[in-house]
């Protein structure tokens, strides 16, 4: 039985961050099935582990945590020797790899998932209509921060530095996501994000966190 | 003697007075740059070269240069792990990793609306700017529903990480000083025994009485 537990769906963008860190990893853990759709998440029974209600949960051992964000941190720390690197042993290094982990999660991602709603989870998984009103607020809010990654991909290979790291996958859930939209041009129009974009969806970890929530996808249409 | 760190942008800023607390805590010593907002020198290129998005605060420590207020905080902390407050960032990965979780819900859950907040109710009459009351109605609905959360693990735990503060208190500290201060909301905070509690005892410490009066005096 894996000490490493993550409960949640894998096709939640959060849980989707811990699953491709473990796979980059290397590490065995067992994904524990939080129904989203029929609000599991928000009962009793799973806030103990979640005190926001949200997924993912995360369990190593004794060693309780949530926030997707953290969760991948220790993860990268704790299993430092195993599979991928996804840290810069120089401090420096790591310090702006830190910077741009901390860009993806105030800047690319808030604007990010405003599109997400309303152009997938909206039309494709809850029925309704997009509010193209919202989009066209956010799309630009989300060009202006394309246009930082399309300059600083200019100067750096990956985003954090000149290999692949936390800084890179932290973003992989959401612009999943996007390339299945209209949002897809947006990268498709920046040659550097778009060949970045490219790069880091077809890592091999990737692709099977992928296949993971489409299985997750079909699963819960079933019931 | 190592050159003191720069740090760039005006103490009233919520995000650079978060880099200004850990500096403090830190006892690392630090040279405050100016700049003018209201003259729009955060948009001009040269600043842009350090901080692509206009926004402050931007941080050089000799050769290297950063921006976003956690990572900076982050790098203090790890940069000089000996010195000042020792535990702020913990000193185990155990420790480490609740301080981490603790940072990103503030960063994920607490700093939007507070920020909103912040901006709609303290900031906008000072730049005569209109508010937003469903805006302003919408972010403290969703901020009680963030600080019900805290109550109950302050209730567990004397500060948000562990029986010690950290980085993960100190994130709070700019947005609630401006809520509880300027923006009139105290009561939000104070009506919770424990956050109450746990906002006297953070906003209590030295680092932070330095940093409010750095806000004062500018």
């Amino acid at each position: 039985m894996a000490a490493i537990k993550v409960y949640g769906a894998a096709y939640s963008t959060a849980a989707a961050r811990v699953l491709a860190t473990l796979h980059e990893k290397g590490l065995d853990y067992e994904l524990v099935h939080v129904d989203m759709i029929t609000g599991e998440h928000k009962k009793e029974s799973y806030i103990s582990r979640n005190p926001f209600g949200q997924v993912p949960a995360f369990e190593d051992g004794d060693l309780k945590l949530f926030e997707s964000r953290a969760i991948t941190r220790y993860i990268s720390q704790q299993y430092a020797d195993k599979g991928t690197s996804l840290e810069f042993s120089d401090p420096k290094k790591q310090a702006v790899a830190n910077l741009w982990i901390e860009v993806e999660a105030h800047h690319f991602d808030p604007n990010a998932q405003k599109l997400n709603y309303e152009l997938t989870v909206k039309p494709v998984i809850l029925g309704l209509e997009t509010d193209h009103s919202v989009v066209a607020e956010y799309e630009p809010k989300f060009e202006k921060v394309l246009d930082v990654y399309e300059e600083r991909l200019s100067q750096s290979r990956y985003l954090g530095g000149d290999s692949f790291t936390l800084a890179d996958l932290h973003h992989l859930p959401t612009i999943q996501y996007l390339l299945g939209s209209s949002a897809k041009k947006l990268f498709e129009s920046r040659p550097r994000v778009n060949a970045w974009v490219d790069d880091i969806t077809s890592r091999p970890s990737w692709t099977k966190v992928v296949e993971l929530r489409n299985q997750a996808f079909k699963s819960s249409k079933k019931e | 003697m190592a050159t003191p760190v720069k740090v760039y942008g005006p103490p009233m800023s919520t995000a650079l007075s978060r880099v200004l607390a850990c500096l403090h805590e830190k006892d690392v010593e630090f040279q405050l740059i100016p700049i003018n907002m209201s003259k729009g020198d955060h948009k001009k290129p040269e600043f842009l070269k350090i901080q692509p998005f206009g926004q402050v605060p931007a941080f050089q420590d000799e050769s290297i240069t950063l921006f976003e207020s956690r990572s900076i905080c982050r790098y203090i902390c790890e940069k000089h792990a000996e010195k000042g407050n020792k535990r702020l960032y913990g000193t185990n990965p155990l420790e480490k990793a609740s301080i981490d979780q603790w940072i990103e819900a503030e960063g994920q859950s607490f700093n939007p609306p507070s920020s909103t907040l912040v901006f709609q109710l303290a900031f906008a009459p000072r730049m005569k700017l209109k508010q937003d009351p469903k805006a302003i109605k919408q972010n403290e609905d969703k901020l009680q529903k963030v600080l019900e959360v805290y109550e109950k693990r302050l209730g567990e735990s004397r500060f948000l990480a562990g029986d010690e503060f950290s980085l993960a208190d100190l994130s709070h500290l700019p947005n609630t000083q401006y809520l509880v201060t300027a923006a009139n909301r105290a009561e939000i905070f104070t009506s919770k025994q424990n956050v109450g509690r746990w906002w006297d005892e953070i906003s209590s410490r030295d680092s932070w009485k330095k940093v409010v009066e750095m806000q004062k005096s500018s």
